[in-house]
């Protein structure tokens, strides 16, 4: 009984520190937060959403067109390819993202003016940008990420399916677009959501290498304003919204495919 | 000007080389990496055992937890809580009656970062619970267990099969989550691996380091934990 007396003390405890903690939050947002920034600084928040979304994009198309084939030749390729598709996946998985972002934007980034033909060359004012790394390093690291995960998915169709569709007489090339890739990309559907949602979650960091995004943008405020609390809030809340987005988008397009096996 | 030094020596031990900076900051990234770990499997339990058995309240507080937790950037969350955190305190210290004081980094850090493990350890050790077969649990209670030895003799060992590779997949995440510390500006492997760099103007030298530095910790745990996994799935049957 003793058990039962002390579970009802801490639970009393627990919850009236929960119900402190969000009258102090309700207080906060009712008398003490000053909100007179937002009006100034909504069309810059605005431009950070953007580039955030075009971060998040651009990372995510070009990573996974570079997963396809990294989880391809791990499945079928020569050995030494798949040695080293295998190599390259271990090493993003095993390194902070930080540290790649960093590596590639002020590593690549002090190796690039040492070259004169690149410095006159139409490339330059993108390869000035903290934009063209951030993108570079998220697309690297998704790659790495999904080409584990396509591995699998390719592992993972049946291989009677493989063998049908070879005995129909489909050359190698037709087999991969007609039944091993659709067939894989529906095995990992509901993966990628989340992957999609981490890959969001990866995007925050390019404020580190001087990039606009909605964190590179509220950290501006905070500087500017001196306000803590009310930007980093409003951006847990954009986040938190864009996440919803994402599984929700991913949920639609779950229904519209046919799951019947 | 005094000559430059080189690759390999400026990883030397001592005054010339950064070598001893970067281990202090690797175990600092170790032991942070350590203990928010541990937080976070604490909160973990907590957490999995309220919504196991909880009251609906005690479960919706949770879902909301895991939930928020999983949707905010780390950073984000990080940064929130490194400074609601270390506000929040001191005005209780102060209303207390207490001087305000600054939070040290190293707790602050271990803190954070254990509150975001706890939710996804959260989620992880529930469905390793949940994949008990249930009769094993309701055997204990007939044969008159307290919780606590059904805990410890039946629930633990027969979850933890199935619960290792979540929580091994969360070990990795957290030792390169400690990274992000760095932005906070406290001085572990990664910030420690910035400033020397920034120094010495030897960008990419420093960052192939502490990346291989990184890689390694990754490697040798996921050795660990294959070791360990093998050790609890003994006397369990293979399926071919």
């Amino acid at each position: 009984m003793n058990l039962h007396i002390l579970k009802i003390i801490v639970k009393t405890f627990i919850l009236s520190l929960l119900a402190l903690f969000a009258l102090g939050i309700l207080y906060w947002l009712l008398f003490a937060s000053d909100w007179s920034w937002l009006p100034k600084y909504l069309p810059l928040l605005l431009k950070g959403l953007w580039l955030t979304l075009q971060l998040l994009v651009l990372s995510c198309v070009f990573g996974m067109l570079l997963a396809i084939p990294i989880g391809l030749v791990q499945v079928t390729g020569p050995p030494w390819l798949a040695l080293l598709a295998r190599w390259f996946c271990t090493l993003i998985r095993g390194t902070p993202l930080l540290i790649q972002v960093w590596l590639i934007y002020y590593g690549l980034g002090s190796l690039f003016p040492l070259i004169p033909e690149l410095r006159q060359s139409f490339l330059w004012p993108v390869l000035r940008e903290g934009f063209f790394y951030a993108v570079l390093a998220f697309t690297v690291s998704f790659a790495g990420y999904e080409g584990e995960i396509m591995r699998g998915a390719f592992l993972g169709v049946p291989r009677g399916e493989l063998e049908a569709a070879r005995a129909f007489g489909m050359s190698p090339w037709k087999v991969l677009t007609r039944v091993w890739f659709p067939r894989a990309v529906r095995l990992v559907l509901p993966t990628l959501a989340g992957e999609t949602v981490l890959q969001l979650k990866a995007t925050p960091l390019a404020f580190t290498v001087a990039v606009m995004d909605l964190m590179g943008v509220t950290t501006k405020i905070r500087q500017d304003t001196y306000r803590v609390f009310e930007p980093l809030m409003l951006l847990a809340v954009i986040y938190m919204c864009l996440t919803f987005l994402i599984v929700w988008g991913y949920g639609f397009v779950e229904r519209k495919v046919p799951q019947k096996r | 000007m005094a000559e430059k030094p080189g690759f390999p020596e400026i990883l030397a031990f001592g005054d010339t080389g950064y070598g001893d900076e970067l281990a202090w900051g690797t175990l600092i990234t170790l032991s942070i990496a350590m203990l928010a770990y541990a937080v976070g499997i604490f909160i973990g339990f907590i957490g999995a055992m309220g919504k196991l058995q909880g009251s609906p309240l005690t479960r919706n507080i949770l879902t909301g937890y895991t939930t928020l937790v999983r949707a905010v950037p780390e950073l984000v969350l990080i940064l929130i809580l490194y400074y609601a955190g270390s506000t929040a305190l001191n005005l209780l210290l102060e209303s207390l009656g207490f001087g305000s004081f600054a939070i040290n980094g190293f707790v602050a850090a271990v803190f954070v970062l254990g509150f975001v493990q706890g939710a996804y350890s959260t989620e992880v050790l529930r469905g390793a619970i949940q994949a008990i077969p249930i009769g094993q649990i309701e055997a204990a209670r007939a044969y008159g267990m307290s919780p606590l030895l059904e805990f410890r003799r039946v629930t633990l060992p027969a979850m933890l099969p199935f619960a290792l590779p979540g929580l091994a997949n969360l070990w990795l995440i957290v030792t390169k989550d400690t990274a992000l510390i760095a932005v906070v500006g406290y001085a572990e492997l990664a910030l420690t691996t910035r400033q020397a760099a920034g120094n010495t103007k030897m960008y990419l030298t420093f960052f192939l380091v502490a990346g291989a530095i990184y890689l390694a910790i990754s490697l040798v745990s996921q050795r660990c934990f294959g070791w360990l996994e093998k050790r609890v799935r003994r006397g369990q049957r293979t399926l071919n």
